[in-house]
């Protein structure tokens, strides 16, 4: 499949689509003007499909600065009329939360969906935070796909059911959704609005208390009646595998563990899937409840619709034992999978449940962590950097890396063991300010350009007024990386391809009066070192910008101009003194069984770099 | 199976043919995956598939799953593949435990160290006896360079569509050949196409013969 016909294939047909693109598809056919977002894992690629086909489709799109501002842009939006959509992962909307609960009291007048892809298990984040719960917190209605083909029909759901209430609605999709293939059958893509208006109504819009209280009033009343309308949709339904003593209450990805176990085994049980689960259906569940001896909550992360389902047993004085994860049926933590849900119902069940044979192997297995790629100009940082900090006699204990979300933070790998805190997108600064004051050691910040967009400005506004003695490293690799590669306000292109003023991060950092500024291209490994050296004598708040493209720019380049540029150890020259394999460490150079040093021409990016640490000058441009 | 149009008829009636992936991010595992599932899907059958992106990506183990057939979760229980495509030796290990008795298993001979090997971090064993282990364990085992194949059918880069040739052999693989030419038509940019096809049709002779000796 080629990413355009997930614009271009028609009504009837269908479509092998990751969860993700079945999200594009679901807001193509429901008429959407506006998308937006800031690119996080597991929900990037909603935005690399709306960024190759949102002009073709007339649907306006935007990488916007960081997640609040991607939701108070489609909160705009949905304002004046339009159907908005906003997207991000599960953290994206703690940065986006302020507005993100403002905006379920104003409401909205176009259908509004906010999509927030949440990560159990952690396999591209710092929590497992659970954002069912963020639905209750805001008083927000919530709809839980569990494959790719309802995630594209939720969407349209979803816009209507924005649109009769005037409500945003919260899609919570997993991992394993939004990075699950599965056929979708299409429907016809619907051509949204070009441009809205904006009716003014301070009383809705403008969040003084005293036009809130009323809001707060009606937001709950809005509720009451979605509640019975969750009660009766046909997106929660009831599969009856017949037998009547046991029920489980299931919900997104665990529904389908569910489903399979459940078939593999011919079990008899009744499954109530609840798809559109909060306001949480209490009629509808209460009467499952009372259809079944005992009930098993199967569902990821938190136990939520298991507190829900004991909130009803408790109001109405039911005498039903309720497993799930508040009884350890069911793990509390990480996601689910066919072997865990099979596990637990095993428990309950007086039947063994099939159960394969396995292997396993007792040979130890090679580690392999995610590392910065061949040619990643961040290696280049860290290594001038790193060879600044011995040069000034500089130790290691006396030194804290507070790092931050990017490639970067790689660098916590040996050899260069340059992260020490990390929290959260843009902390490394206001962290690295924390540190400057309650200790003598030295701080070095580190922080991507995006990041730096994100929520990297106002620290380091922070650092210059109350005078910290900081190095913030701002490591500039024109592109947000680790995401996958998308552009970002340091760019002269925006989310739809089409060229935009760049934003400069030196005048920014100039205008805000930080102490010493330098740019620095870091591939050339003396200067920055010395540079380095400099900034680390500074006292006061010191910035060096290493700006080089990130090699996935490159390479990219390079294969369109059709340039091939690789690197070999010369065999005569070569010390073997290791410097390149134990101290740069580039994925690319190995050392061979007889002890040689070896480039793997299939990795290597042709950067140069290891050229200039090799101290023989035994590496050298292959022929 | 006598014909190719035989393929996958089984699948039309509950039975699920499940496939595990495993490689090293930068092998093309997800582009093989996902020219196995839209085959799947253009024989008109159902396919759920479940693929890892995002920090993992980078020089890390990249790992996916296809069930065909009725299935609703793109995950297999451990010991549940009946097919298991590792794209590194040391990788076929890692998911030694989403195999069994009767799972067939196809393993490239050519190895990646990673760094950590070098810096003295991690250990990687002893080819001969990563190769030894599996043929113990496993009954239906093939072991082949696709790396060589890959060579010399013109592309380094086509590893993928070598291991993706030697499934497509394997009598249970339940999608035609054709079927899966089709969709690498499909997936694969029109400027490698040619090199990618000789490098399937290798990898499918090789898998009709069933793997050739690599000398251990």
């Amino acid at each position: 499949m080629k990413v355009k016909e997930i614009l271009t294939e028609k009504e009837g047909g269908k479509l092998f689509l990751l969860g993700n693109e079945a999200a594009v598809r679901g807001a193509l056919e429901s008429g959407v003007s506006l998308v937006s977002t800031y690119p996080g894992t597991p929900s990037s690629e909603i935005g690399d499909v709306f960024c190759k086909i949102a002009r073709e489709a007339g649907v306006y799109f935007e990488f916007s600065s960081n997640e609040k501002v991607a939701l108070e842009v489609s909160t705009a939006a949905a304002a004046a009329g339009l159907r908005s959509f906003v997207f991000m992962k599960h953290v994206g909307l703690n940065v986006a939360a302020d507005s993100f609960m403002s905006t379920v009291y104003t409401g909205v007048r176009g259908g509004m969906i906010v999509l927030s892809a949440d990560d159990p298990s952690m396999y591209s984040s710092q929590n497992e935070q659970d954002n069912r719960i963020m639905a209750r917190l805001a008083g927000i209605p919530l709809l839980e796909p569990s494959n790719p083909q309802e995630v594209k029909d939720l969407m349209k759901f979803g816009f209507e059911l924005s649109e009769q209430f005037k409500i945003p609605i919260l899609m919570r999709t997993t991992t394993r959704i939004s990075h699950m293939r599965g056929i979708v059958n299409l429907g016809p893509v619907v051509k949204g609005k070009e441009k809205g208006v904006f009716e003014k109504d301070p009383a809705q819009f403008v969040v003084m208390p005293a036009n809130m209280v009323a809001r707060r009033k009606e937001l709950i009343e809005k509720l009451t009646q979605i509640k019975e309308i969750a009660n009766n949709s046909p997106l929660n339904k009831i599969i009856d595998k017949g037998g009547d003593s046991f029920g489980i209450v299931t919900s997104g990805s665990a529904y389908n563990y569910v489903m399979d176990v459940v078939s593999e085994n011919n079990l008899k049980v009744k499954i109530l899937k609840l798809t559109f689960s909060h306001p949480f259906p209490e009629k509808l569940v209460l009467d499952f409840i009372n259809s079944v001896d005992s009930i098993l909550v199967v569902e990821e992360v938190e136990p939520v619709m298991e507190n829900e389902v004991l909130a009803i047993i408790g109001k109405y004085n039911i005498g039903k034992k309720v497993y799930g994860k508040l009884d350890g049926t069911l793990p509390r933590i990480y996601e689910f999978n066919p072997d865990i849900v099979s596990a637990g119902i095993a428990k309950i069940i007086d039947k063994e449940l099939i159960k394969k044979e396995e292997f396993s192997t007792k040979l130890p297995l090679p580690l392999r962590p995610p590392v910065l790629c061949p040619g990643c100009p961040h290696r280049a940082t860290s290594f001038a950097l790193k060879k600044a900090i011995k040069k000034l006699k500089l130790k290691e204990e006396d030194i804290i890396y507070s790092s931050d979300i990017g490639c970067y933070a790689l660098a916590i790998q040996p050899p260069y063991k340059m992260a020490d805190y990390c929290i959260s997108m843009g902390s490394s600064i206001g962290i690295g300010c924390g540190f400057a004051k309650a200790t003598n050691q030295k701080v070095i910040s580190f922080i991507g350009d995006s990041t730096f967009f994100h929520a990297g400005v106002p620290p380091l506004i922070n650092a210059v007024h109350n005078k910290d003695n900081i190095l913030v490293v701002i490591l500039d690799n024109r592109i947000t990386g680790m995401t996958g590669g998308q552009t970002n306000p340091g760019v002269p292109i925006d989310g739809m391809g089409n060229s935009a003023p760049e934003v400069s991060i030196e005048k920014i950092v100039r205008g805000v009066g930080a102490g010493f500024v330098k740019t620095i291209d870091p591939v050339d490994l003396k200067k920055t070192e010395e540079i380095f050296k400099e900034a680390l004598q500074f006292k006061g708040v010191a910035v060096v910008i290493t700006k080089h493209p990130c090699a996935m720019i490159t390479d990219a380049e390079n294969r369109k101009k059709g340039i091939s540029i690789k690197y070999t150890i010369n065999q005569e020259e070569c010390s073997k003194c290791l410097i390149c394999v134990k101290n740069f460490t580039c994925p690319a150079i190995y050392i061979e069984k007889d002890g040689s040093v070896n480039i793997n021409s299939l990795l290597c990016d042709g950067c140069g770099v290891c050229a200039q640490v090799c101290p023989k000058k035994a590496i050298e441009v292959k022929k | 199976m006598s014909k190719e149009s035989d393929r996958g008829e089984k699948m039309k009636n509950k039975n699920i043919y499940k496939i595990h992936l495993i490689g090293i991010g930068g092998q093309g595992t997800i582009k093989a995956s996902t020219i196995i599932g839209e085959a799947a899907m253009k024989k008109g059958l159902n396919v759920v598939m479940s693929e890892v992106h995002g920090m993992a990506q980078r020089g890390g183990t990249v790992i996916t799953e296809l069930k065909i057939g009725e299935a609703q979760s793109p995950l297999i229980e451990e010991g549940g593949a009946d097919l298991l495509i590792a794209f590194e030796p040391t990788e076929a290990l890692r998911s030694l435990n989403k195999v069994g008795r009767d799972s067939f298993v196809i393993v490239n001979s050519s190895p990646v160290v990673p760094f950590t090997v070098s810096l003295g971090i991690s250990e990687y064993p002893e080819l001969s006896s990563v190769f030894k282990e599996l043929k113990t364990k496993i009954k239906n085992l093939l072991i082949i360079d696709a790396q060589k194949i890959a060579k010399e059918a013109g592309s380094i880069i086509s590893e993928n569509m070598v291991l993706l040739g030697a499934a497509a052999a394997i009598p249970q693989f339940p999608i035609d050949k054709d079927l899966i030419i089709q969709s690498m038509k499909e997936n694969l940019p029109p400027k490698s196409i040619e090199t990618n096809l000789k490098a399937f049709e290798s990898g499918f002779a090789e898998g009709k013969k069933g793997g050739k000796s690599i000398g251990i």
